[in-house]
């Protein structure tokens, strides 16, 4: 099993008190499968991503990746980790101001040492990149950046992919082609993909689908 | 009402970010503190010139002087009033206290021009003064410093004296120095009519001198208050940049608030109003403490700019600041305009746009390579026009303003120069994190080049002041080793005595060079003229800037005359030119120079010089003795009756000389500290205030994979990248600024021109410095992103949901 979740909880510090977010959450999913992660506002699924990616940790439960229990990785651990095996994917986009489409495209997999041009090349004709490769963030509309961020993350060809509401930001039509880029460039990469989102309607074309409700999962 | 819940709501932003508030009040303050302070410090030298100059109108009348000799004959001052010229007799000698010399002038209270305060009035006030034991009037500190001194007469305050001065009655001052009935002048009073042949029949010894320019002092001490008033404007050039920066950010991160105030019915007028008020509220506070701060500056570095002007040009400065309305009012002046002008664009921009408009941010955050582009093309423009500026302009005002421009353009150059830079590294980077370490300095560029051009501001005018001072002292103490060549220079004060001690001195010394001087009109200015024997201390040594052939030999036959820089620079002459003296026009032969002497100067072989002036005096000699036989030199000369203040000594002169410049150099060190400190607390609050626009920048590539500890490593080295890039293209800057300082503003304010002598280990050390302090102020911003708890970073995804 490549991604074993179990039994995490979460806690936020609030004015009278922690404030329970995951209380203990559990899940798994394995190479090539794919899962969305559905819920209200304020249910804990972003705050379970971030805790998936290693960009915090549980106060409680053990997160496995390939086996091996990262919550309690120290900071490089954790960064080298998210360098070279899992991939990113936010709502905002979080491309890199400074850096061109070019080589925002290819930076992830440049600071893993992994960066294949050719495979770069591809997924930029395949996210229709190509004839902005030259352009910076600013000048890209919101679904193009939305590419951009997700092509930086298959570049890598990480083993999981974590998106946080790729879509939420983009209107129905373009959020739609949006996930298909996505799924069909995980299913090539053999990539497994968790994906949090808003819309049942798009959870519905993933393999699994998890509800979080009040910080704890539903069937 | 609404007025006041405008401006509680704008104030409200002060109060939630206390961080900015004290940036913006503290980079004013900053500012205004070197300004004011050096301000203080010229006042209280001016003041003391002033002082010097007027408490006993010596130097605004003309007086009666000894043709030969320092003596005044008393018979000569009765012969004067028994034919009824209306003259006062002077006595001026020097007293030594401990290590300190004090002038000491004696003068006749019924006469005298003009008595200074604290001089008793009535027939017992004037009793005491005359005594005995009599009254000796000086400055309060001068009676401060002589307090434990039991064997002077009573000491009575008088705030007109200049420090370092004592007055007393003449007859007091007289027994004091050991006199007896001569005089040293006589002060010729208002309504007494020049009359040279009357008066070459009543007193043939006497000749009448002209009022001492009472510009002297100013003249000479103005190179060093030229120095030190140009750190202050180039301090507050610096301080205006944080203040700019630091309003710029006030504005920028406000442009919501402002379009909420404006959606709420404010007028674009009256927020432009209540910004006004409000910039106007904290210049006043930054106003009192940068002034109160500059008093501190002023009152640490006044002794040793006193010691330095008391050591350098014989001027006495009070040791204590005086709060004086020139000073205070300046720096008060200077920090409302400060922030008037960095207040103005965004006021003037907010009362004439629209309330949508408001919240656009504007383009300095993002600034484009088209405004890169224009900066560019105006820096250029400013750079060009600096030059044309000292071709088609002259004097002070166009040396002044040719450095200003050429600092302006330089100082607008910097961030199009650095964005190129840095563009070009980017290009050439191997590797995917120095790709983004430069691309992300040139996103970081636009919000930190006013921070970078306030430091090339402080390096360039660092490098520029201390090349122009170390070029001064090296030319200087090279120039005393010429001009000072012999080890012994004498003043016997008459002919007679000079000829009675003449045998003692030939045998005494391996060379006697006699040298005779008179005042003359140089090429239709008052100068003075001197008799230089030929001898090879002479030849060997003079400090010559130019001559033509056979200079020295033809100096000796009276072919003609070596004449100073400023004589040749005011005349416009050359070698091989004439120049008139006295009426008669004698071809040049040579110019030396001749620096810390503001007046025309010539010289000519002793021997014609004496053929044509035979009463010239002739009681001065430079001695030539092995250097290490001048204590016994001088030790055999007393013996003979020559007094100590009769002999110079060379050596011991030089060592005073270097020892005063070392002190020039302890103001000149601190003020180039302060002004870099100035430099990189604009960088730490730019920094600062980026902080929070940092984090969008950088929150992606933690999550991607970089630490936080190697996130606040990599924004160290980007700070120091930038300072040091900075730091590079400061160095050609400010060699400019020297050249220009010595080839242009000395020219233009005082006719001599300072080789320019090159510094490099000075250098290297301005621009460590500035490195490590960049390095230092960006350090506690890099601290913060690389400890930063992981739950802000996640922030930044989280507050956009």
């Amino acid at each position: 099993m490549l991604l074993v979740v179990e039994d995490v909880e979460k806690s936020w510090p609030g004015a009278s008190g922690p404030v329970p977010v995951l209380r203990g959450v559990s899940l798994s999913l394995d190479a090539g499968e794919t899962a969305a992660l559905t819920g209200e506002s304020g249910s804990g699924k972003s705050t379970l991503l971030t805790l998936i990616a290693t960009l915090d940790r549980p106060d409680a439960g053990r997160i496995l990746f390939g086996g091996t229990d990262i919550t309690g990785l120290t900071d490089p651990e954790a960064a080298a980790l998210r360098r070279n095996r899992i991939g990113l994917v936010f709502q905002q986009f979080n491309l890199i101001p400074s850096l061109s489409v070019a080589q925002n495209l290819s930076f992830h997999a440049r600071l893993a040492g992994r960066h294949d041009p050719d495979w770069t090349d591809t997924l930029a004709e395949r996210l229709g990149l190509s004839p902005h490769l030259t352009k910076y963030p600013e000048q890209l509309s919101g679904g193009q950046q939305q590419r951009v961020a997700i092509g930086r993350t298959l570049a890598l060809r990480p083993d999981l992919v974590l998106a946080d509401e790729p879509t939420g930001n983009l209107d129905e039509a373009t959020g739609d082609a949006v996930l298909d880029l996505m799924l069909a460039l995980t299913a090539e990469t053999s990539a497994a993909l968790l994906m949090v989102t808003h819309s049942t309607r798009l959870a519905a074309r993933l393999g699994q689908r998890h509800h979080l409700h009040s910080g704890r999962l539903e069937a | 009402m609404i007025w006041r819940m405008g401006l509680l709501a704008l104030l409200s932003y002060w109060r939630r970010h206390p961080g900015q508030a004290v940036t913006l009040v503290l980079g004013l303050a900053l500012a205004t503190a070197l300004w004011t302070g050096v301000q203080a410090i010229n006042a209280e030298a001016r003041a003391s010139y002033d002082r010097a100059a007027d408490a006993l109108e010596q130097t605004t009348r003309p007086s009666l002087v000894p043709s030969a000799g320092d003596r005044v004959a008393l018979e000569d001052y009765v012969t004067l009033r028994r034919a009824g010229w209306q003259v006062s007799p002077v006595i001026e000698g020097n007293l030594s206290a401990g290590d300190t010399r004090y002038s000491l002038i004696g003068l006749e209270p019924l006469t005298a021009p003009a008595v200074p305060r604290g001089a008793g009035t009535g027939a017992e006030g004037l009793s005491a003064f005359f005594g005995p034991p009599g009254q000796l009037l000086a400055h309060p500190d001068t009676i401060a410093a002589l307090a434990g001194d039991t064997d002077l007469p009573p000491r009575v305050a008088s705030p007109d004296l200049a420090p370092g001065t004592l007055v007393g009655d003449i007859g007091v001052v007289a027994g004091m120095l050991g006199m007896g009935d001569a005089l040293s002048s006589l002060t010729v009073l208002t309504g007494q009519p020049r009359d040279d042949a009357a008066l070459a029949e009543l007193t043939p010894d006497l000749h009448w001198q002209p009022p001492r320019e009472g510009t002297d002092i100013g003249g000479l001490t103005r190179s060093f208050h030229l120095n030190l008033t140009a750190f202050g404007l180039l301090s507050f050039a610096v301080g205006l940049f944080i203040v700019h920066g630091a309003v710029g950010l006030a504005f920028e991160q406000r442009r919501g608030l402002f379009r909420t105030l404006r959606a709420l019915g404010l007028t674009a007028r009256v927020l432009a109003l209540l910004l006004a008020a409000e910039m106007l509220l904290v210049a006043m506070l930054a106003a009192g403490v940068g002034i109160a701060l500059g008093y501190v500056i002023a009152a640490a570095l006044l002794p040793d700019v006193a010691a330095t002007l008391r050591g350098l040009y014989g001027v006495p400065v009070a040791g204590a600041i005086a709060l004086r309305p020139e000073w205070w009012l300046s720096g008060l002046a200077i920090a409302l305009l400060g922030t008037g002008v960095a207040t103005a664009q965004y006021v003037w921009q907010l009362a004439r746009s629209r309330a949508r408009a408001t919240a656009i941010p504007r383009a300095w955050a993002r600034a484009s390579e088209g405004a890169l582009r224009r900066q560019a093309v105006l820096a250029g423009a400013i750079l060009l026009a600096a030059p044309l500026i000292g071709l088609l302009g002259s004097g002070l005002a166009a040396g002044f303003s040719l450095l200003g421009a050429f600092l302006l353009g330089a100082a607008l150059a910097l961030p199009p120069a650095l964005a190129g830079l840095l563009a070009l590294f980017e290009r050439r980077a191997k590797t995917p994190l120095t790709e983004w370490l430069w691309a992300d300095c040139r996103l970081q560029l636009p919000g930190l080049s006013l921070a970078l051009m306030a430091l090339l501001l402080a390096v360039a005018a660092n490098i520029g002041v201390s090349t122009m001072v170390g070029s001064f002292r090296t030319t200087f103490t090279g120039w005393l080793d010429q001009r000072l060549a012999a080890e012994l220079y004498l003043n016997l004060g008459e002919d007679a005595r000079a000829a009675e001690l003449r045998p003692l001195l030939d045998a005494t010394a391996e060379a006697v060079l006699p040298i005779s001087a008179v005042d003359a009109d140089l090429a239709g200015a008052p100068g003075r003229l001197y008799g230089q024997p030929d001898h090879a201390t002479f030849r060997d040594n003079w400090p010559l800037l130019a001559a033509g052939p056979e200079v020295w030999p033809r100096l000796s036959t009276g072919e003609g005359v070596l004449i100073n820089e400023q004589l040749a620079y005011g005349a416009d002459v050359a070698p091989g030119d004439t120049v008139t003296v006295d009426g008669t026009a004698l071809p040049v032969l040579g110019i030396y120079s001749d620096y810390g002497n503001p007046r025309p100067q010539a010289i000519m072989g002793l021997e014609p010089f004496l053929t044509r002036l035979p009463d010239a005096p002739r009681h001065r000699f430079a001695l030539r003795v092995p250097p290490e036989t001048v204590p016994e030199v001088m030790a055999e000369l007393q013996a003979a009756g020559i007094r100590p203040d009769q002999m110079t000594d060379q050596a011991a002169l030089k060592q005073v000389s270097l020892q005063v410049f070392e002190r020039t150099f302890a103001v000149t060190t601190a003020l180039n500290i302060l002004t870099l400190s100035v430099a990189a607390l604009a960088i730490l609050t730019s920094l600062l205030t980026l902080a929070a626009l940092r984090l969008p920048q950088i929150a992606p590539v933690w999550a991607i994979g970089l630490t936080r500890a190697r996130l606040g490593a990599l924004e160290l080295v980007r700070a120091g990248l930038l300072a040091l890039f900075t730091v590079i293209l400061a160095l050609p800057v400010g060699l400019v600024l020297a050249w220009v300082l010595l080839a242009i503003v000395n020219v233009e304010a005082f006719g001599w021109r300072l080789p320019m002598h090159l510094f490099p280990a000075d250098w290297a050390a301005i621009c460590t410095l500035a490195v490590l302090a960049a390095l230092v102020a960006a350090a506690w911003p890099a601290r913060r992103i690389a400890t930063r708890p992981p739950a802000e970073l996640l922030r930044r995804f989280a507050d956009e949901r």
